[in-house]
């Protein structure tokens, strides 16, 4: 060890310690280097570069600091209305194909309607990824893109624990949060800066249970994903389907990261319920509790499969294969839809990201979030007030969204048309088919919860 | 009764995919005592391998799995003779930052090359749907990887206790010394065994597929499944990390039926227990010859 750091003991030793002494080998060098006035060469080259660094740097500072100085007089005077905007998604991980859905929508929204914003505006997008269930990371993120990017909104808000997170942040923060896919009711809660634009698992579970209730169904279980969608829906579906006289035989929650689902599946076979409500935050893991209800027999007996969109998610539905077939779900949008603002939305969608994509109900919350925004930048004239942004959006509609009319209530949860969808084969590939138009609805929970329910 | 027949299948072919993605650890890690945390990377590979060959170039199943197998044992042979065989005498430390430095390197070059999102995997139809034997509908797919599970611990152990190879990585395990000193060549015989390890996380990745899926993080995501089986199974035997798998695979899935309110923490609970009980895991060769 000593040998190899022999070189740097010339300069971490005081002169004439007994190392120094062994390395400089000249007696006469350390009486003078005692008496600092001479230098070795080593230490002479160090200085030299160093200042010469130093000043190099002093120099390049200067240059930077003039350089930024005139770029931000020019950033306030001509592109002052250049919005910022950051955006957190799940880019990586098991579940980066949904942050996917969500991210291809927000571009191609942009790319299509950046020539409609004011003239002179423009958006930036500064995109994060928060690699998944992840509030803390979240958070942190939501934190550098308001204080060291100065974003002026937020938006994302994948997951209803990270969306959580940063909702809370807002509230301080005073930035407007449109959160595009968080399902959890108690989100929009959080902070007066926070509006939805996809859906809670409210509005889609308590009617459903209501319906399901109807078709005379007398007994159910319920199997979610253990994460605060998954008790939303849970509830939601409870409340809807006992209201109606239904009977719950019992509810399992599932850990998110769980890989083996059959043995849950084998117990809701073996108490042989009349349907059975199934909840998963969509993406890989829809595949495989739809694999798992297969392999352990429930689509093939009289047991019928029902939930929210999630679990026949669209772009995983070639993967479920056959497993999936005619099993009924509640949602907002299906690409399948023949409205003529959706095919207007699908064939933009398929020019840009090719044939064999398709959006989904996650794609959908993106493309309806930024239209929102682009309109409340609109509004404003690309000057980005809090307060005015919020109250806007509070109130913002678009009667013509490719899933039918949506607004955004009071409360900034989204108002939107429901669907009863049933898994069909057309034109050889698997779709939810819209078989009627249930009605539009809020956030249940919201109403339950304001009447003392 | 069928009820508990069902559950212990599962039970069962769940253990065996935790055997199947573990088996090769207990190969490199076990025999040949390199704290190989990277055992991920392999099969991951594998997964990758099988997925590819059949989504792009329409090869069958089984045969997917078998090229896999051959192409990333051949990596891992590679590896081995370029890296890994410089750790060999180094200290624990080191062996896990440079396997753990690989998983991060791996991770990377995997979703540039594949993307961020995991690979689906299309079985082939006779692995779909449940078959009936002895009145009982089994999930097909699972049916196969007990078939596999089964075929290759009974391979494994001919190959271990049965043949000249085994007898040579077995002595060279025992004492290094020693074997080199009767003219075995060591250096050869790791590498080959190592490629062995390799060739089996390969075969449990891509077997495995469908359950656990293939996406970059898939190292780190499961490297505790791995760990668990090597630490529960013991060090130096194959036999034991069958065992192990078989054992928390069993129970876990029983407890997921019984008590599904506890279902997540009992795999942990379950190792916790059983390494107070014996540290050195339940099939301890220690014990018998200290």
């Amino acid at each position: 060890m000593q040998d190899n750091y022999a070189p740097n003991a010339k300069i971490r030793h005081p002169p004439g310690s007994h190392r120094a002494a062994r390395n400089d080998r000249s007696g006469g060098e350390i009486a003078s280097r005692i008496k600092g006035m001479k230098r070795t060469k080593e230490e002479a080259i160090i200085m030299m570069c160093t200042r010469g660094i130093g000043a190099k740097f002093l120099r390049c500072g200067a240059v930077i600091g003039a350089a930024m100085t005139i770029a931000l007089a020019a950033h306030n005077s001509a592109a002052a209305e250049t919005v910022k905007i950051g955006m957190i998604l799940t880019y990586s991980g098991r579940d980066a194909a949904l942050g996917e859905q969500i991210d291809r929508a927000v571009n191609l929204f942009v790319k299509l309607h950046e020539k409609d914003l004011p003239a002179g505006t423009k958006v930036e997008l500064i995109k994060r990824d928060d690699t998944g269930v992840n509030p803390d990371l979240a958070k942190r993120l939501a934190q550098e893109l308001v204080l060291r990017d100065k974003v002026q909104i937020l938006t994302g808000g994948q997951w209803t624990p990270n969306a959580m997170a940063v909702a809370t942040l807002t509230k301080q923060a005073k930035v407007p949060f449109v959160t595009m896919t968080a399902g959890g009711s108690a989100v929009t809660t959080q902070s007066p800066y926070v509006v939805r634009t996809g859906w809670t698992l409210w509005q889609t579970s308590y009617p459903l249970g209501v319906w399901a209730a109807k078709q005379g169904w007398k007994n159910a279980y319920t199997v979610v994903s253990d994460f605060a969608p998954g008790h939303d829906g849970e509830a939601a579906f409870i409340k809807g389907f006992t209201e109606g006289g239904g009977k719950i035989l019992g509810s399992v929650r599932i850990a998110l990261k769980t890989t083996d689902y059959l043995p849950y599946f084998q117990k809701v076979k073996d108490a042989e319920p009349d349907v059975v409500y199934v909840f998963n935050p969509g993406g890989p893991q829809a595949t495989a509790f739809m694999k798992a209800l297969d392999d352990v027999g429930i689509i093939k007996s009289k047991i019928k499969v029902i939930g929210p969109t999630d679990i026949t998610s669209d772009e995983e539905l070639p993967n479920m294969g056959r497993s999936a077939l005619g099993v009924v779900t509640l949602g907002q949008y299906s690409p399948a839809a023949t409205r003529k603002s959706n095919l207007e939305f699908i064939a933009a969608w398929k020019k840009e990201y090719g044939a064999d994509s398709v959006p989904t109900f996650f794609a959908m919350a993106g493309w309806d979030g930024m239209h929102a925004i682009f309109d409340a930048i609109k509004a404003q004239n690309g000057k980005i007030d809090p307060d005015a942004t919020m109250k806007f959006l509070r109130s913002w509609s678009d009667p013509n969204s490719p899933r039918g009319p949506v607004r955004i209530d009071e409360a900034g949860d989204i108002v939107q048309n429901l669907y009863l969808r049933r898994v069909e084969e057309k034109d050889g590939h698997l779709a939810n088919i819209e078989l009627e138009t249930v009605g539009q609805f809020g956030d249940p929970w919201k109403t339950f919860n304001k009447t003392g329910q | 009764m069928t009820t508990l027949i069902t559950i212990l299948f599962f039970g069962i072919a769940y253990g065996m995919i935790l055997y199947l993605i573990s088996v090769g650890l207990s190969v490199t890690m076990g025999l040949m005592g390199f704290v190989n945390l990277a055992h991920g990377v392999f099969a991951m590979l594998g997964g990758y391998a099988t997925v590819t060959l059949m989504n792009r170039f329409a090869v069958p199943f089984l045969a997917s799995l078998a090229i896999g197998c051959i192409v990333v044992s051949a990596i891992g042979f590679v590896l081995e003779r370029v890296f890994y065989r410089r750790f060999y005498g180094r200290s624990e430390l080191d062996q896990v930052l440079f396997s753990f430095g690989l998983i991060l390197v791996a991770v990377a070059l995997v979703r540039i090359a594949w993307g961020p999102l995991a690979q689906p995997i299309q079985l082939p139809n006779y692995l779909k749907g449940q078959v009936a034997i002895f009145g009982l509908a089994l999930p097909a797919y699972r049916l196969a990887l007990v078939g596999f599970g089964a075929a290759i611990i009974a391979g494994l152990w001919f190959v271990f206790d049965r043949t000249l190879f085994g007898a040579r990585i077995r002595a060279a395990v025992d004492n290094r010394a020693m074997a080199q000193s009767i003219g075995i060549n060591t250096s050869r015989l790791f590498a080959a065994a190592f490629g062995l390890g390799t060739g089996l996380a390969a075969l449990g990745g891509g077997l495995g597929a469908d359950v656990l899926a293939i996406a970059p993080a898939y190292p780190l995501q499961y490297i505790v499944y791995f760990l668990i089986v090597v630490a529960v199974g013991g060090l130096g035997n194959i036999k034991g990390p069958f065992v192990a798998a078989l054992a928390i695979g069993i129970s876990d899935t029983a407890c997921r039926y019984f008590v599904p309110e506890a279902g997540s923490i009992f795999i942990f609970v379950f190792v916790f227990v059983v390494l107070i009980w014996r540290p050195n895991g339940i099939m301890d060769r220690r014990r018998v010859a200290p």
